[in-house]
């Protein structure tokens, strides 16, 4: 595991965070920091607000209060042609995957190319982009299939293709092993391995599966009541004897 | 529930439609426009429900047809068969009855789909990866509605309008080319152009309530059904409505 370098670049700032549904105060005074090349981890019960934090930070949701900085860019005051650019240089794999069920997987993954890939200056054709995606999961054989054709696992896959097709520099994770069998789940952690070493991505991984968490954290933060109750390695919390924290770890 | 509430919710209902209308006409004329998505859905609005309009105005010429002589026949009058048949059937059956079958098709379709893309996060993954899914998807769906109902409803009228002329070839010996010289000679253009402006407002409804349910459809798979559940409701509702202004309108243009 990487050591943790004090001065090393922020890709993505979060503080204050706060949202409430009517009464229902999902977060409050959330912060968290994404360094470069780095996989964090938060962790949190079901309920305790891990999509609504993420859908937060790319925009999906409006936050109520709070600073949200991705690349020095405050993204609550971009328009929308910016927020879109900001958008491709991050890839969003979906609790549920999120395929379109109408598309092919080959359609799948052409979709975020069809908006932005003359501005990117990416010279590949789309096909060759398609095949390089799916050959980096394993999965070249299924480009004809529709997500109804594919089992849980592949439709994980597909979806991270689809995040990664882009080459983003940072990537969200939101519950990557949520449903999925434990040797399934292995090789999607595998997978995320692979790809934090080829393209040096950020990642920030949404999870309550402590064995995702175990390999992939170099750091971990605990998000509980709305807070980042408690931040550091997997160890550190491991060994933490603060009872919140070990219903987690036991 | 009481009836005062319901009344509030349905009123704010229709308030919310009104907000999701005025975005459609931001969203229409600005870039980027979804071509190639527009086109797909003009096919699949019109593939999907030809049959069933065809089918549905035929059965209606028939009936109507059928239905009527006895009263014609009563008054001496069934020479004025083709003349009524037609005008009813152009200014008014033809439309609602094609603009219902469409609702209940088409509209509850695309509650269905819009509504299970939103449960799903697929219209999130649309937005995050920097498509405008209210461009894509429902822009290009109350266009493409729009756009076709007005063909749907001259299709439908055809149809409905053979039929008719084959219950008067076979119970009246007239003939296919007198019945419909009789046809043009009755409607004038102030049946056809009334006829055919509304049935653009009612694509425009169906497509618009249909988009509106499913965009705004609540979590879990019991959302899905209510949303295309409650698009055939409001849309046959409107549908109404907005036949009864529009006739009201013509009346005072066209009807002196
Ligand atoms: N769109 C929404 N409207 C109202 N409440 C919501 C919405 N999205 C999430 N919530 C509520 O926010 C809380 C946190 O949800 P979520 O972030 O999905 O949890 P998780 O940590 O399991 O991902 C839940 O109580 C949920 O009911
Ligand atoms: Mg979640």
């Amino acid at each position: 595991m990487k050591e943790q370098h004090p001065n090393r670049a922020i890709v993505m700032e979060v503080s204050n965070l706060e949202k409430s549904f009517g009464s229902n105060k999902v977060l409050d005074d959330f912060n968290l920091k994404l360094y470069k090349g780095e996989n964090l981890v938060v962790m949190g019960k079901s309920g305790s607000g891990k999509s609504v934090m993420v859908k937060c930070l790319v925009g999906l949701l409006e936050a109520d209060d709070g600073l949200i900085t991705i690349r020095d860019k405050n993204i609550t005051s971009l328009s929308q042609e910016s927020l879109d650019i900001l958008r491709t240089e991050i890839g969003f794999l979906f609790q549920g995957s999120a395929l379109y069920d109408s598309m092919t997987v080959r359609e799948n993954l052409e979709f975020p190319l069809r908006r932005h890939k003359e501005r990117l200056d990416i010279t590949e054709s789309n096909q060759e982009l398609v095949a390089e995606a799916l050959e980096n999961v394993g999965l070249a054989h299924a480009i004809d299939l529709m997500p109804s054709e594919l089992s849980g696992g592949m439709k994980r896959r597909v979806a991270l293709a689809r995040a990664l097709i882009l080459k983003p520099s940072i990537i969200i994770y939101d519950e990557p092993t949520t449903g999925l069998d434990p040797i399934t789940a292995k090789e999607i952690i595998a997978l995320m391995n692979t790809i934090q070493e080829t393209y040096g991505t950020s990642a920030l991984i949404i999870t309550h599966d402590i064995d995702c968490a175990r390999v992939v954290a170099d750091r971990v933060i605990l998000l509980i009541d709305g807070k980042n109750y408690i931040e550091g390695t997997f160890q550190e919390l491991a060994g933490s004897t603060d009872p919140q924290v070990r219903a987690f770890f036991k | 529930m009481t009836v005062l509430e319901n009344t509030k919710k349905v009123l704010t209902e229709i308030g919310d439609m009104t907000l999701f209308a005025k975005r459609y006409f931001k969203s229409v004329f600005t870039r980027p426009f979804e071509w190639d998505e527009l086109l797909r859905q003009c096919y699949l609005v019109g593939n999907k429900s030809l049959l069933l309009v065809g089918v549905t105005g035929f059965i209606l010429g028939l009936v109507f047809t059928l239905q009527s002589r006895p009263t014609l026949a009563e008054f001496g009058a069934v020479s004025w068969m083709p003349s009524m048949v037609s005008i009813s059937i152009v200014r008014e059956i033809g439309p609602v009855i094609t603009a219902l079958v469409c609702a209940g098709k088409i509209g509850s379709g695309m509650g269905a789909e819009i509504g299970s893309m939103r449960v799903t996060e697929q219209i999130d993954a649309m937005e995050v990866s920097g498509t405008n899914p209210f461009k894509y998807l429902v822009v290009t769906r109350i266009t493409a509605t729009t756009l076709m109902l007005p063909l749907l409803i001259i299709f439908g009228d055809a149809v409905a309008l053979l039929g008719s002329a084959i219950v008067e070839y076979l119970k009246g010996g007239v003939s296919f080319l007198l019945y419909f010289n009789k046809v043009f000679d009755a409607i004038i253009f102030n049946d056809v152009l009334p006829a055919t402006a509304k049935s653009f407002f009612f694509g425009f409804v169906i497509g618009l309530v249909g988009c509106y349910k499913g965009y705004h459809c609540k979590k879990g798979t019991a959302g899905v059904g209510q949303a295309s559940n409650s698009a055939v409701v409001y849309a046959s509702m409107l549908l109404f409505v907005v036949d009864f202004i529009a006739v009201f309108i013509s009346d005072i243009f066209f009807e002196i």
